[in-house]
């Protein structure tokens, strides 16, 4: 099981535990205000954006080039996004803190 | 070629040039058919347009045909992103529980009656009810109001033979005129109502303004929703082994979902109207002309998509643009999306196998691109 930290816009924290599928999908199920995983997470919607907290960035990873495609006309980009549909949970690091992207 | 097959007519324009510039009623359109071009050009509101004259965005234009704008689609920003908010919650209704089972409901009955049926043609039998039924829900209004709908035919907005005759609109057009007219004197808990108590920039929205989402929300999910279940039907019936894969594996739904639409791209394209002179794809846009964003080619282009011609049903990462990009990505995405999925899951359960019996091919003419969208006709029989 891995442990997963979401901030919302409202700055909300809210912790989830999962252990398989992506992170869009733990955090649909969960209602995490924000993440809305429009397309079912095959990289074509852009509504699963958030900005991964600066120190597990190296973990994570950046984002590959279909996804950077999409990032690059999010009003919201930064050196930290990445859409959390290309994340899976059972890879993601146990700790993991995200900030859902979007007006604050 | 399989009557499911939907050939790539864009593939060597686009891949040799990007671009290609076809007549429409002396206001020609410049096409952008890479997908870079088309998500870059759909973003810059600024430059490319979509408030400008009232159906001028559209291929073929529509100015001549209709005075009302379409909301929020026919808006740019900060207007747009008002109106947007305003509607954005309500469109989102398809993922209640409640929504699901109702349209499961329809879905479900309008199988079991093709299940009875010895021939089917499908268009007319099988997707306009299903597409209108559904489209009550969208509304919350009673699904008897769907009977009127389906009585209008597949052209309730031009003519079959005659796509700059707009005459036959009118049914429709009075028809929202005196559904408004009714909420205003008796509000319920329907999109018309939401709408009439609705503010944008302290004002309240004036029935013109109303009438304009109204007939956005008719006009944009009908063909697109009938094509893309008429395809859907189509496909399965040619790949059995695809519904077996649902069935066994009903967790790639949304993938296939996805995939399908990819495929199909119910809509060809979309205009905008450029403000400055500009150059997209090396083609020098002067100002007051149109582009458009080409949607059906963006989502064949080899550069982004493996395979881009196949239908690869759990196809995982697949950023296509079918239901548009930035701004403007389609409001009905969500409730288009959930009647795909409740076709597919129903087709999967209480389907054995299907067979095309007769068919032909709706083609689209874009000056040199003649582009396969869908069937004019469709006959075919469902079997347990």
């Amino acid at each position: 099981m891995k442990k997963i930290t979401f901030i919302t816009t409202d700055n909300e924290t809210v912790t989830l535990e999962g252990s398989s599928g992506s992170v869009m999908e733990l955090a649909v199920a969960n209602n995490i205000k924000g993440i809305e995983g429009n397309c079912g997470g095959v990289c074509s919607c852009a509504t699963c954006h958030v900005h991964v907290a600066p120190e597990f960035m190296k973990q994570v990873g950046k984002p590959g080039e279909i996804e950077n495609d999409m990032l690059e006309f999010d009003d919201n980009v930064n050196e930290y996004s990445r859409l959390c549909c290309q994340i899976n949970v059972a890879d993601a690091p146990d700790g993991l803190v995200l900030k859902v992207a979007g007006e604050e | 070629m399989k009557k499911s097959t939907f050939p790539d007519p864009f593939q060597k324009t686009r891949e040799q040039i990007g671009h290609h510039t076809i007549d429409d009623q002396n206001d020609p359109v410049t096409m952008l058919l890479r997908l870079k071009d088309v998500r870059r050009t759909a973003h810059n509101w600024q430059t490319f347009q979509s408030g400008a004259a009232p159906g001028r965005i559209v291929v073929p234009s529509e100015v001549h045909i209709r005075d009302t704008r379409q909301i929020p689609f026919e808006t740019d920003p900060p207007l747009h992103t008002e109106y947007r908010k305003l509607v954005e919650e309500w469109f989102r209704r398809p993922l209640n529980e409640e929504y699901e089972a109702a349209l499961t409901r329809q879905i479900e009955a309008a199988v079991e009656e093709v299940l009875q049926k010895d021939k089917t043609e499908v268009i007319r039998d099988f997707a306009l009810p299903l597409q209108s039924r559904a489209l009550t829900l969208l509304l919350n209004v009673p699904e008897t109001e769907a009977e009127t709908w389906i009585g209008w035919g597949t052209h309730v907005f031009r003519s079959e033979d005659n796509p700059l005759d707009g005459s036959k609109a009118t049914a429709l057009y009075d028809y929202i005129d005196r559904e408004i007219e009714r909420a205003a004197a008796k509000p319920s808990d329907d999109l018309y109502s939401l709408l009439l108590a609705s503010e944008v920039q302290g004002k309240k929205l004036t029935k013109e303004e109303v009438k304009g989402v109204i007939i956005l929300t008719f006009a944009g999910g009908r063909d697109t929703v009938i094509n893309a279940v008429t395809n859907s039907v189509a496909y399965f019936a040619e790949h059995p082994d695809s519904l077996q894969l649902l069935r066994e594996q009903p967790e790639i739904t949304p993938r296939a979902i996805e995939e399908l639409v990819r495929y199909f791209s119910p809509l060809t394209h979309m205009g905008r109207i450029v403000t400055e002179d500009t150059h997209v794809c090396e083609h020098a846009a002067k100002a007051d002309t149109r582009v458009s964003l080409c949607w059906a080619s963006a989502n064949r282009d080899a550069a982004v998509f493996e395979n881009p011609n196949e239908v690869v049903l759990d196809r995982k990462v697949n950023p296509h643009v079918a239901f548009g990009f930035s701004h403007h990505n389609c409001l009905g995405a969500t409730h288009a999306r959930q009647v795909l999925k409740v076709l597919l899951t129903t087709l999967a359960k209480k389907v054995g196998y299907m067979e095309i019996l007769d068919h032909k091919d709706n083609i689209e003419q874009w000056g040199k691109f003649d582009r396969k969208v869908g069937f004019d006709k469709l006959e075919m029989r469902f079997n347990k």
